[in-house]
């Protein structure tokens, strides 16, 4: 570590935030300037204009949008939401009580998709070009493009409807054995690791024939050095980087098909929160939400940029 | 100057995706679905049996028939009717978002090429911006704002696709701009519209087209997506993904009503993936890449 990473980490991480700003600049102009009178909109079209001009009045609305921009921005950063109008419950406590459901989620599938993509995408550059490898890539390629709700219902249907294994709606609020917490979380991460394990065994694969390409490869394969060891001792140490790099680029992946799996599965996370709240119109709900969502995203990226930048000896050590 | 041909990323991670020579079918396969899905959205209306609204059955979630060959939906409305008619929503939305998103991120591309510096980096930081916000959420923050219709949806895809299209793009038109031809042409003092459209784009429009068709897969996903959240087409009209949304009752059953649309979708985009795989396996073993 020398000053030289140091300062490429640090304009990474200036850079992430710089572009957050903007995120939340497009989000706030979306949800909050543009759609024209949010105090009309509230009290109905029967609504005196003095009513109207009150409530504006109250919500801040005959500020400019920059004003309300900054003041919107300063208390999200301070923990202050706002309230939700369709649960009549501040933002804050809504989003405490579902944070938790979604990183377990999260974590779950984090578990399970992570050693099976690398043993698939590890095992499928091994044998390139052999038929586990184009059998594997065809099945990578499929289930890029297949939707999750699809994965999601054969999915019921096989388990819970023909076979009875698990139950279909899964959640079960008071989760005492490890037998119903599998029973719980079986289905849904299963869905969301399809398309997880999908992307992130051809990215793994990829890199890990990036390296196998490389001439100190081909020098120990001359010497006689056996298949495995080359893998494991040679081509997977430099390939770390890359690999952590896809792992977390294809967790980014999560956020979106948590959105479809939530709701299919009626879990009660954050993202069947938003899903409420965009489908109720509750403005604040779905800032605060979207605001969650992007912040993890663009922490995902920035931490895979992260992983390239540290793994590489030649902007590490010079 | 010609050590500044370096191939894109993307076409060298596609050509490292390709399996072996066995996926020459599996891209036909691929091409025969999007070909048949393409006759359906457009001649699908015509052959519909019934009227899309009728409910024609007293049994709800009817399994597969002579009389109703994909079953009844959670009314008794004919499935093959409202999925002939379905798919026009879907091919139909996603291939206007598809041309649009494509088109406007290869004209920025194109722009941002040939024009001077501070406008070349203010497009670039702008499209950076947008591409930070991933997909669905976008849609989500855009319906909650202004409420979902057709034209919305449209919008939304390609305000959340121009980008990734826009950055393929430029980075092909930037390797393009440096070749010689393109500093001769300058140097004979052609305009800024001619080297964009007469010297640059020609040679790259196959990636470009290869491009839309990625994004066309993408975008059937995100709207079908929204729709499933019954937050895309709405009522009457329904898109697959509403197909799938509307009869989620029938799940318990295992009635055909919710598994075919939901299938239809999959084979749609699948189609679409092998079919542009081997589109852009073939180029690059072509151009002497792998």
């Amino acid at each position: 570590m020398n000053s030289n990473t140091l300062w490429l980490i640090g304009r990474r991480v200036g850079a992430a935030i710089v572009t957050l700003l903007i995120v939340s600049m497009v989000v706030f102009a979306i949800t909050a300037v543009l759609p024209g009178d949010a105090a009309q909109q509230s009290l109905g079209q029967f609504a005196t204009p003095e009513q109207v001009a009150a409530l504006r009045l109250k919500m801040g609305l005959d500020q400019p949008g920059v004003l309300r921009y900054l003041h919107w921005l300063t208390s999200l950063l301070s923990g202050d939401m706002g309230l939700s109008v369709s649960n009549a419950m501040p933002v804050s406590d809504l989003m405490a009580g579902r944070v938790p459901n979604t990183l377990m989620l999260a974590a779950a599938t984090a578990l399970v998709s992570v050693p099976v993509a690398l043993t698939l995408g590890i095992g499928s550059a091994m044998g390139r070009g052999g038929r586990i490898d184009s059998f594997l890539s065809f099945l990578t390629l499929t289930m890029v493009a297949v939707p999750e709700f699809l994965v999601a219902t054969l999915a019921v249907l096989i388990f819970a409807v023909n076979l009875g294994w698990l139950s279909a709606l899964s959640y079960a609020s008071d989760i005492t054995s490890p037998w119903q917490f599998m029973r719980t979380y079986a289905l849904p991460v299963m869905t969301l690791c399809c398309v997880i394990v999908a992307q992130m065994a051809r990215m793994t694969r990829a890199a890990v024939i990036d390296q196998l390409d490389s001439p100190y490869v081909e020098m120990a394969r001359l010497k006689g050095v056996s298949k495995i060891r080359i893998v494991l001792r040679h081509a997977l140490p430099n390939a770390i980087g890359p690999i952590a790099n896809a792992i977390a680029l294809s967790l980014s992946y999560l956020l979106g098909g948590v959105v479809i799996v939530e709701t299919i599965f009626n879990y009660p996370g954050i993202a069947s929160l938003m899903v409420d709240a965009v489908t109720n119109r509750d403005m604040a709900l779905v800032q605060a939400c979207t605001m969650l969502f992007c912040t993890a995203y663009l922490t995902l990226v920035l931490i895979a940029d992260l992983c390239a930048i540290l793994s590489n000896p030649r902007l590490r050590n010079q | 100057m010609n050590n500044l041909i370096v191939k894109s990323p993307a076409t060298s991670k596609l050509a490292l995706g390709k399996g072996s020579h066995g996926s020459s079918w599996l891209g036909l396969a691929g091409a025969a679905m999007c070909v048949i899905w393409l006759l359906v959205a457009i001649f699908g209306p015509w052959l519909a049996p019934h009227p899309v609204g009728e409910v024609v059955s007293d049994n709800v979630f009817d399994t597969l028939s002579a009389a109703y060959p994909l079953g009844t939906d959670y009314l008794g409305r004919d499935m093959l009717s409202r999925i002939l008619v379905g798919a026009r929503f879907t091919v139909g939305l996603a291939l206007v978002a598809a041309v649009l998103a494509s088109g406007l991120g290869t004209s920025f591309a194109l722009l941002s090429v040939v024009s001077p510096k501070w406008l070349d980096e203010l497009i670039s930081r702008f499209m950076d911006a947008f591409i930070s916000i991933p997909s669905k959420m976008l849609a989500l923050i855009m319906v909650s704002a202004f409420g979902s219709s057709v034209t919305l949806l449209i919008c939304t895809a390609v305000l959340s696709f121009t980008p990734g299209a826009f950055r393929i793009a430029r980075s092909m038109a930037v390797n393009i701009e440096a070749l010689e031809y393109v500093q001769v042409a300058r140097t004979r003092g052609e305009r800024r519209l001619y080297i964009a459209c007469v010297e640059i784009l020609p040679n790259m429009l196959n990636p470009v087209l290869t491009d839309l068709g990625l994004r066309f897969g993408f975008i059937v996903l995100l709207l079908s997506g929204m729709s499933f959240l019954g937050l895309g087409v709405q009522p009457p009209d329904a898109d697959l993904g509403s197909l799938v949304r509307e009869n989620i009752g029938g799940l318990n059953q295992g009635a055909p009503a919710i598994v075919i649309p939901a299938l239809a979708i999959g084979t749609l985009t699948i189609g679409v993936n092998l079919f542009i795989d081997r589109l852009s396996s073939r180029r690059s073993r072509r151009s002497g890449g792998h």
